[in-house]
Formats: C-alpha cells, structure tokens, sequence
C-alpha cells in the first residue's frame, strides 16, 4: 500500500511546485480515493467467493459479474422498448397519412404508446414520487417546527402527537392512505395518479417528522444573546423568523432534511412494492415474481441502484446547505 | 429633585423547580444624566440581573425602575444592552448588524435616507468603518466588542448598559478599548451603566460605583463618587493619591471580609 503511494507521489510531475499544503492535500485525496477501491474491491471479490455458495430455487446467488450482465440486459431492454415506441410512433404516422389520404376529413390522432416501463422509467418514477412527497412534508414540516420552536404551548400541544406518529411504520399507512385517495382524488392527469399521490403521501407521512423535530430544536437552541438582541430593539415577529430565528437553525433544518429524504427514500421503496406503485419497488417486486434465472441479478441491480441514488440524493441536500448556509467554515458531513 | 434614572426597592424572585429563589433585595439607586455607573460585585451577586432589570429583559418582582419619570418593565432601544459576548449575528456583516438596528430603532422617527449616514458615523465612532463588509468571525475579539458598542450607540440610547464588555478581552486591548470608551462618553455625554468586576476599571471609567453585596438576596452594600478630573490619563492616575484611595476603598469592600 505505502509502496503504491511512494510511486503515485514519485510519478506527480508538478509535486514540488505546490506549496506544502496542497501538496499533503492531493495525497490526502490519492490515499482516501485509493482505500475507498480497496474496500470496494475486497468486497466484490468477498461477494463473488460467497454468492458462489449460495443456491437458491431460482439458481446461483447472482456474484458481481451476473450483476453486471444484468445491467447491460436492462440497458439493452430499455434500448429495444425505446426503439418500439419509435417503430409505433413511425407507424401511426404512416397510417394516419394513408386515411387522410384516402378521406381528408379523417380526424387524425396520435395515441401515446403503452408498453411495458423500463427500468429507467420505474428509476424516474422513483425519483418524481419521492421528490414531491419529501417536498410536501417539508412545506409542512418546516413552518410547524418554527411555530412548535417558538412557542412552547404549541409545541406542548402538538408533542405527544408526534411522538405516537413518529415510529409508525409506512406499511400501516398505506391501506389507509390508499383507501382515502381513492376516495376523494380524482385526476386524469398522466403524471399525478392515484397510485402516484398513495405513494408520495406515505413518503411525507413518514419523511415529516425528521424535518420537523429538527426544525423544532433548531429554533428552540437560537442563541439567548441573539434573542435579547431581538428584544432589545424590538424587532416585529417576521423580521425576528426571518433575520434571527432561520439563519440559526438552517444546519439542524438541514440535518433533518436529510433524515426525511433518507427516510422517505426508503419508505417509498416499500410502499411501492406493497402497493403495486409504479416505480422501482414495483419493479424488485415483479422480478420476484417473474422468478426467471435473472430475477435475482435483476433486483441486485435495483438495490445497488436505489443505494446509489439514496447518496446521490443526500450529496444534493448537501450542496443546497452549502449554497444557503451562511457558515461557509463550517465542515458539513 | 427627579433624576433621570431611578431604581427604587428592586428585588427579584427567581422560581427555578418551584424552589424560590431570592437573587435582589432592596436595590437603590439613582442616576443622573450623563452619569457612568459602574455595578461591581463578585460573581453570582447578581450584577447581570440588574442590568436586565433596567433593559426590561427581566421583570423585577418587587418595586421598580423609573426612566424620565415613566416606569420601564419591557426592553426598549432606549435602553440598549452591550452583551458580554458581543452578540453580533454571525451571519450579518459589520454594517447589516448595525443597520439592523438602526432601521428598527428608526423606523417612524427619522428618514429611511439617513440610515447609511447614521450607521457609518457610528462605525466610525468605534474606528471599525475599515471592517464594515467583514463577517463577525473575520474580525478579532476586541473588534466584535466595538462593534457591539457602535450597535449600542446607533440606538440613541437614553441609557446604555454594558455587561461587562470587557470581561473576555486581553489586558491591552481592554485598555485601549476603556480609553475610546472614555473618548466617547465625554463627546456624547450618554448615560452609562456598566457591569464590571476589575477594579481599575471601575475607577478609570466611573463617576459612581455601585458596590454589590454578595447574595442572595444581594443588595447595594456601598455607593462610592469619583470625584477624579476628566479627561482622565491611566498613567498619569497610577500615582495619582486621589486615584490609588478610591482603589484601595473598593478594594476594601470587596476582600474586606465583612461582606
């Protein structure tokens, strides 16, 4: 190991004319970018040495080379149902051109096509759901924590309530949710579905309370100081939220923020699969079914994927923070 | 005779876990205009909470303060505080934090136009307009307090009280700042009531000094007039007789014992 940093430090051209410090800090980053591939491999070799003892009724245990077949067969089905719905696109045109040759009053349309979701399509499924449903939970969320920080009669009233709610598991939600939506949506919308709204109302039933207990906290913990300051020169309620209370509490608002998305990413998983929501759930749960010798290296690829887009999605909370933060020192992790 | 700021028969219960807790008793004081008061007592007699009392930050639970003739139970601008930890918003710069103020202390008596006027006078008051873009965690601890006290000042207080504004400063910096503070109190003449616990620099900077008892139940145990020509020289003072008599009187009082 210390061997390979020697020749990555010899072989950098430029290593002397950097001061010291960026210096250490470009090996700093070799290092950590190197024990991260190393961890990375020791895993794959320790899944492929494992997956190669496992035998289930549906076959082997996909190892990481299965997996990756995999992902070129879903890129391959996602290329050939795209080129479907081209042909079929090419083919109403055609046909609607005969008629309208044929009868020019002809009342030619174009009919979207219907086959089957891809993986990409149950991917960006995932990702509408979850957005809208973590951004319903924080317009929620954000506001009442201020309301629960700033008054403790509120936040009195309003605690026990969120302590029962808190731990309820999305999986008992859902019938509820499902039943109402049901009952009271009513939409022709392609994007906002039933199935849609059941799934990102159980996202935000359970993605609230990170948000909000922060939120809460945040605003509570406001430096005493900083709220005599307030008092003394008599600033009015919304300047006091606005230029006092808020800029104290974006880091805790942040950190529960995360948490919500974190949470709601992986609620909604469940909620999909249960539910038969379109999306990426839906999509683990089909495979189970279809129980084909690629089912398992099909929804290994899902898991990697919905690990991948779960840090994906906190790297993007992270970068927001940082943009509205005003600490710009501070270390965010 | 009515003077200008006047604590009469203050006392304070603090109720914490519904032990009852007698901090102030009997607290007397009056202050005239363009006084500075010095409040020194050792830690714990409840020094701060008579500065909160007459900011309206607590309420006294036995008699009052009268300012101008009109009791006081609710903070006021006209009573700006200098905090201890200088209290900026690390998230304003400089100017913001004291435009801040300025705008809400301004707001339906003077035109928005002079705000930037005004904020940079008082900036400059304290020698920190060279600063006025810098985050609070830019500048240094001596810097932060100047600010503070240009905030303070920005307010047009009737009365401006300190909370030992010094207290986390090092030796030099506090003298340096001591000597502005004494430049601007003789060019603007306010009212000052100050909490400290140095010696010297009650002195220094006082006309009285108001000497605590240790509590519960702290009261005013002596009141001392300085009676030293201003403008005042800390060297020319340190051999000073005069000077070196109201020290060791203060002295005297704190370490006496009898207290």
């Amino acid at each position: 190991m210390e061997a390979i940093l020697n020749k990555i430090r010899l072989t950098l051209p430029s290593a002397n004319s950097f001061d010291f410090a960026s210096g250490s800090a470009i090996t700093k980053m070799f290092r950590s970018w190197i024990l991260a591939g190393t961890g990375i491999l020791v895993f794959l070799f320790m899944w492929h040495v494992a997956a190669s003892n496992i035998n289930t009724s549906l076959g082997q245990f996909p190892g990481p080379t299965q997996v990756w077949e995999q992902v070129g067969s879903l890129k391959a089905d996602y290329q050939r149902e795209k080129q479907r719905e081209r042909d079929f696109m090419v083919r109403q045109q055609e046909r609607n051109a005969e008629r309208l040759a044929v009868d020019p009053d002809y009342d030619a349309r174009i009919r979207p096509y219907t086959g089957r979701p891809t993986f990409v399509d149950q991917v960006q499924t995932s990702l509408l759901t979850v957005g809208f449903g973590f951004f319903i939970a924080t317009i929620i969320a954000i506001p009442l924590g201020i309301i629960c920080g700033l008054n403790s009669s509120i936040y009195s009233a309003i605690n026990p309530l969120i302590q029962v709610f808190k731990p309820v598991s999305p999986l008992a939600w859902l019938p509820l949710v499902t039943m109402v939506v049901s009952a009271l949506y009513v939409s022709d919308s392609e994007v906002f579905t039933k199935a849609f709204v059941t799934s990102a109302i159980t996202v935000s039933l359970c993605s609230l309370w990170p948000t909000l207990i922060n939120t809460t906290v945040g605003v509570t913990s406001v430096d005493k100081d900083l709220i005599n300051v307030s008092r003394v020169i008599q600033l009015p309620a919304h300047l006091h939220v606005t230029k006092i209370v808020l800029p104290s509490a974006v880091p805790m608002i942040f950190t529960g923020m995360r948490m919500s998305l974190a949470t709601g990413w992986m609620v909604l998983i469940a909620a999909e699969m249960l539910a038969q929501n379109p999306g990426l759930g839906k999509f683990i749960w089909d495979e189970f079914q279809n129980g084909s010798s690629d089912s398992l290296g099909r929804i290994m690829v899902a898991v990697i994927a919905i690990g991948l887009i779960g840090f994906a999605l906190d790297k993007i909370m992270l970068l927001i923070q940082r943009k509205v933060s005003w600490d710009k020192t501070a270390v965010l992790r | 005779m009515q003077c200008y700021l006047e604590l009469s028969n203050v006392g304070i219960e603090f109720n914490t876990n519904n032990v009852p807790f007698k901090a102030l008793s009997n607290v007397n004081l009056k202050v005239n205009k363009g006084d500075f008061v010095s409040l020194i007592g050792h830690s714990g007699c409840g020094k701060s909470t008579i500065l909160n009392i007459i900011a309206g930050l607590h309420q006294a639970t036995e008699g009052g303060v009268i300012l101008e003739g009109r009791q006081v139970d609710s903070p006021n601008p006209d009573r700006a505080v200098v905090f201890q930890n200088h209290a900026l918003l690390p998230w304003l710069t400089v100017y913001e934090n004291v435009e801040l103020a300025v705008k809400q202390v301004f707001k339906g008596r003077r035109p928005a136009s002079e705000v930037k006027g005004w904020v940079e006078h008082n900036l400059d008051l304290v020698s920190m307009t060279h600063a006025k873009d810098k985050l609070p965690h830019e500048i240094s601890g001596g810097m932060k307090q100047r600010v503070g006290i240009a905030r303070g000042l920005s307010m047009e207080p009737k009365v401006l009280l300190m909370d030992e504004p010094f207290g986390a400063l090092d030796a030099l910096t506090r003298a340096h700042l001591q000597d502005e503070l004494m430049r601007i109190h003789s060019s603007l003449n306010n009212t000052v009531i100050m909490i400290t616990h140095d010696v010297d620099e009650a002195v220094l900077l006082s006309d009285k000094i108001v000497m605590l008892t240790v509590g519960p139940e702290a009261s005013i145990g002596e009141l001392l007039e300085v009676n030293l020509e201003r403008p005042r020289d800390r060297l020319a003072l340190a051999d000073d007789t005069a000077y070196i008599g109201y020290r060791n009187d203060v002295l005297r009082f704190l370490y006496g014992g009898t207290h």
